[in-house]
Parts: structure tokens; sequence; C-alpha cells
């Protein structure tokens, strides 16, 4: 690892004052992905801000809405019993990120800001047409995801909640790779008020995306049977030594009937 | 250069440290307690893992710095000072789980943890699973979940098998 200088500032402002102030800096938010990059040298920052005392953790749970705090751990989320009465999809998803020593670091601010193109909380942000706070704007799902690694924030601009509806229903189907725990295809749908919405990760080179297919097919008729003849198109998907192109798009339909079985 | 104040087996400790050092570094090359392991190095097989505040984390993934003020405890500190291993290590031995060893530190670290945040029971399948960040070259686990099974009445106090 490169060395570089740390700053753990305690309040939001003086944050997004050291990144702003040098285009090179890097939060630093549970480190589950961003420590092993810097390990392996794929990154070299000047200065490190640690957002760990910023007071970003937190849940708070409406009829509506499950807002949860940048900072706060997959662990805490998928142990949280007012988010499993509320949106037992998003427990069950936290729940299933890499294990237990990872979930206890790792946070959901980290993982969306840095959109791996396998996480899992990207699809659950789309598929429930979540919205994310930072410290300037509100920023919906839709708007937020811009390709693999890349997302809608500005140099600085930091992550502080995240917001997720209160859906009619939801569940995540993750097939994952053994090894790295991440998904090689994880999909979550959500029935919603205004129909049904299907969020796909792990699968594609764009990272996460809408199957609006099988969202038509499910709006219509909310059964694993709804998509049985759709057939999604490999193009355009990830093929690496875990899966073929071919062979996840074979996985998406699979996880996506699971997944609307589950609900 | 920056110095981290932090806890380690009941004994404070201020060191100068490079911001880069990471926990695992800390612990191994500064404080010289070795029997926190470095296997994979890509947060994979768990050997490293030590608790921070009450919770399992992988030292190898997390700065030095970043454990500013917290309480850790490493496999060092364990056993009582007369040597009376913690029942997790006891119950390791007892039930073989262990070949060539450079897991177990790791191993123990979870498998404590698992077994303290689940005061109701835990299957051998809550076991199996709660093990998934932790790789074991030699054994085939088995022996492992059948030594955490055994510690879990011990460490909490009853002599009861665990519960479905």
């Amino acid at each position: 690892m490169y060395d570089f200088k740390y700053e753990k500032p305690t309040d939001v402002a003086a944050a997004v004052a050291s990144l702003g102030a040098d285009m090179e800096a890097k939060a630093l938010a549970g480190g589950q992905t961003f420590i092993p990059v810097l390990k392996q040298r794929l990154n070299k920052p000047t200065v490190v801000v640690d957002l760990s005392k910023l007071g970003l953790t937190g849940i708070t749970v409406t009829p509506t809405s499950v807002t949860i705090g940048a900072m706060t751990t997959h662990g805490t989320v998928a142990e949280s019993e007012e988010v499993k009465k509320a949106i037992p999809a998003l427990a069950h998803l936290a729940g299933l990120i890499g294990d237990n020593a990872v979930r206890h670091r790792g946070t959901i601010g980290g993982s969306l800001a840095n959109n791996d193109p396998s996480a899992c909380y990207p699809a659950a942000l789309l598929a429930l047409g979540g919205t994310v706070t930072t410290d300037r704007r509100t920023i919906t799902a839709g708007d937020f995801f811009q390709g693999m690694f890349t997302t809608a924030l500005e140099q600085g601009e930091l992550i502080t909640s995240v917001s997720f509806p209160v859906p009619e229903k939801a569940a995540y189907a993750k097939f994952r790779n053994p090894a790295s725990r991440y998904a090689m295809v994880g999909v979550f749908v959500a029935k919603l008020a205004g129909g049904v919405r299907v969020a796909i990760t792990g699968a594609s080179q764009g990272g996460v995306y809408r199957h609006t297919q099988f969202e038509q097919a499910l709006s219509k008729n909310f059964a694993p049977d709804a998509i049985k003849d759709i057939t999604t198109p490999s193009d355009g998907l990830n093929s690496d030594i875990h899966a073929s192109a071919e062979y996840r798009a074979h996985l998406i339909g699979v996880m996506t009937k699971r997944a609307v079985l589950a609900c | 250069m920056p110095s981290v104040t932090l806890t380690v087996n009941g004994k404070s400790h201020t060191v100068d440290i490079e911001a880069r050092t990471l926990l695992v570094e800390l612990l191994r090359e500064k404080l010289s307690l070795t029997g926190t392991h470095v296997g994979c190095d890509t947060s994979q097989c768990g050997a490293c893992v030590v608790h921070v505040d009450g919770v399992s984390v992988k030292s190898c993934a997390m700065l030095a710095l970043q454990a500013e003020g917290t309480d850790v405890l490493t496999i060092e500190g364990l056993a009582a000072a007369d040597g009376t291993l913690h029942p997790m290590q006891e119950a390791f031995r007892e039930h073989h789980a262990l070949q060539c060893g450079f897991c177990t530190p790791g191993m123990v670290m979870s498998a404590i943890d698992m077994v303290m945040a689940h005061p109701e029971g835990m299957t051998e399948e809550d076991i199996r699973h709660n093990l998934e960040g932790n790789l074991c070259r030699c054994t085939g686990y088995h022996n492992i979940v059948k030594a955490i099974a055994a510690a879990w009445p011990v460490m909490h106090g009853k002599e009861l098998v665990a519960a479905e």
C-alpha cells in the first residue's frame, strides 16, 4: 500500500471540504472494498478521509419508508428488527453480503458509492425506487447509477443517508460466487403501488439495471410463469471464469422466478 | 508520523505508525502478537480475525488508525494468566478441531463471536453458515463445527445441547 495522509473529521462539512480540496483525496467508509484496493495499489490517494466519526449511522422507519444512515453496517441492517418488519427483503439482502466480519465493517453508503457491478445494495435501491441523500442534494436511484463503478456523485460529494419506500412485497434472490460471495447474478423484485420493478446485479457489464420486459410481464401477472417465455439476451452481460454471459442470461430468469416465488 | 492509542488484550498501547499500517501489521510487527495470521490478504480466509470492540473483524482489511480508542482482543488474550484455556480453545483441543493450526486463531475468534451473538442457541447449520468467512484447508470443518457446538453451552453457562 502507498502511504497517504489520514484524516478523521467530526462533521460532514469538514469531510466535504477535505475531499473537495484535493482531487486525489478519497473517502473511507467501512473499507471492505477500499482497503483491499489500496493494498493492491490500484489506487493512490493523497489523503484518506475516514467517515466513521460523522454521525452518519442509524435507521429510521416510518409506515412508508426505511431511511438508513450512510455509515450503517450491513450487520446492523441485517439484524434490525425494524427493517425485518418493514422491508424483510432488505434485511435478508444485507445478511447475504460477505461474511460476519465483513458485515461488521462494510457500510451501505460505501457499497452504493462504489457501485461494484456485483454488489447487492444497488439492486435493492433500483428495484425499490429509493433515493440517495448527499451533503448537497437528493438523487433518485435511476439517476444515481451510471454504469460500472460510476455514480452521479461529484468529487467530494458524500452520501449521508439512503431511503427506501416500503413496497407491498419484495424479495432478493442471489446466486453467489462461493469464494467471494459477490453476486454472480442477483435479482431484486419489488411490487409497488405503481407496478413491479425488477433490478439485476452481478450480470451486466454496465452494472445494475432494470429488466423492463420482466417488469411489464410481472405487472400484469405477478407469478413465476409470467416470465417463462421471455428470453434474456446475453449481449452486454459479463463473461468470466465464474460464468459465461449465456449462463448469466439463463440465471437472470431463474433467479427472477425464485425472487417472485419468495415474495 | 501519526500515532494510534488502543487497548489490546487489556493493555493500553500508543504506537507511532505510518498511516498505511494495517491493524494486523500493528499487532504482528509492532506489538509482536504473531498469533493473528495473514492467510490470503484478500479478505477471504479469516485467519486474521480479531475482535474490535467486541465484534469480529478482518484485521487485514482495517487500518490501524481506524482502531484508535478501541478495545482489541486477539488469540493471545483468551487464555487466563495461569494458562487455563478459554472454553472455545479447550473445545478445539478436545474435539481435534485443528491440524496444521494456521487458520485456528481466526477460527477461534470467529467462533467466540458467533456463540456470543447467538444466546438463543445454534444449530449445526447456523454454525456452518456463520463460519463462511473462515477457510480451513486441513480439517474439512466437521470437527470445528463440533467444537463450536460443544463450547456454546459452556460459554453460556448451560448444560444444554445447541437448540434446534
